[in-house]
């Protein structure tokens, strides 16, 4: 005769659910920030004339502009790390690719935070 | 799909065989355009870090000849992505307020949200093509 044991019976205490509001909560206030943030940088970087190296150095380096990336660049990578860590831990099941994408995932996004304000330091003191 | 399901009961019905709806290709949109969005960071740092150390002179093919128009559509499709995510972003927030659950208004502004993420790049591109910027 079959088990009768269902899926959800076999998995339950499992998972891990100790950080889930944590990652929910986080996810929505940064939504917010971008939300808020997103459209000012958009329209301003709009303006910058930035497909021209020499203005967007210009305006990269000014300190509404600098200021402005940052805090888009740091929401921006915060809101994505989550992301994409949610839709790896959906739909990636074998557990040695799924922690190799996860680390990835975090190694890319601060990688991304660090090397991005060091560019941004280094056009606001004009290099 | 969990891995070791041994059991022979049926599984929820999958993509291959349910009928599409808008609030379902939102939602999968929403995913697809939230990976896109993440490249295009990665695209859009390294082009920032570039200009900063002044190596940005390497990827100058990326500008010219044939490829200046592969760049061009992936920002297109970059700015479709990112209005896509950012709209649907708003009735995300807007669902967890408890707002908009009813099926036939969800639907509804599901293919407005498609519909919007299409006119907002469509304003950007004519505004920056148009010179704009300059």
């Amino acid at each position: 005769m079959k088990s009768m044991m269902t899926p959800a019976k076999r998995t339950n205490r499992l998972g891990s659910a100790k950080s889930g509001t944590h990652h929910f909560i986080t996810q929505r206030v940064s939504s917010v920030a971008l939300a808020i943030v997103l459209p000012i940088f958009v329209i301003c970087f709009a303006f910058s004339g930035a497909p021209d190296a020499d203005a967007a150095r210009a305006w990269f380096g000014a300190p509404w502009g600098a200021i402005l990336t940052l805090i888009t660049m740091a929401a921006t990578l915060y809101h994505m790390r989550l992301g994409l860590q949610v839709v790896v831990e959906d739909y990636i099941s074998g557990s040695t690719l799924k922690f190799t994408l996860l680390i990835a995932n975090t190694l890319i996004t601060y990688g991304l935070m660090l090397a991005g304000a060091y560019a941004l330091i280094r056009l606001a003191l004009g290099n | 799909m969990a891995s070791g399901n041994t059991d022979t009961r049926p599984l929820s019905p999958h993509l291959q065989v349910w009928r599409w709806h808008p609030t379902m290709l939102s939602s999968i949109l929403h995913r697809v355009s939230g990976i896109g969005n993440y490249l295009g960071a990665i695209a859009l740092t390294a082009w920032l870090v570039m200009l900063a150390t002044g190596t940005e002179g390497s990827v100058a093919f990326l500008f010219n000849g044939p490829m200046e128009w592969v760049t061009r559509i992936g920002l297109i499709l970059l700015t479709w992505s990112v209005s896509f995510h950012f709209l649907n972003g708003l009735r995300h927030l807007a669902w967890d307020a408890g707002k908009g659950f009813d099926p036939k208004g969800s639907n509804q502004r599901s293919i407005l949200i498609i519909i919007g993420s299409i006119i907002l790049p469509a304003i950007l591109w004519f505004f920056l093509l148009t010179g704009g910027a300059s």
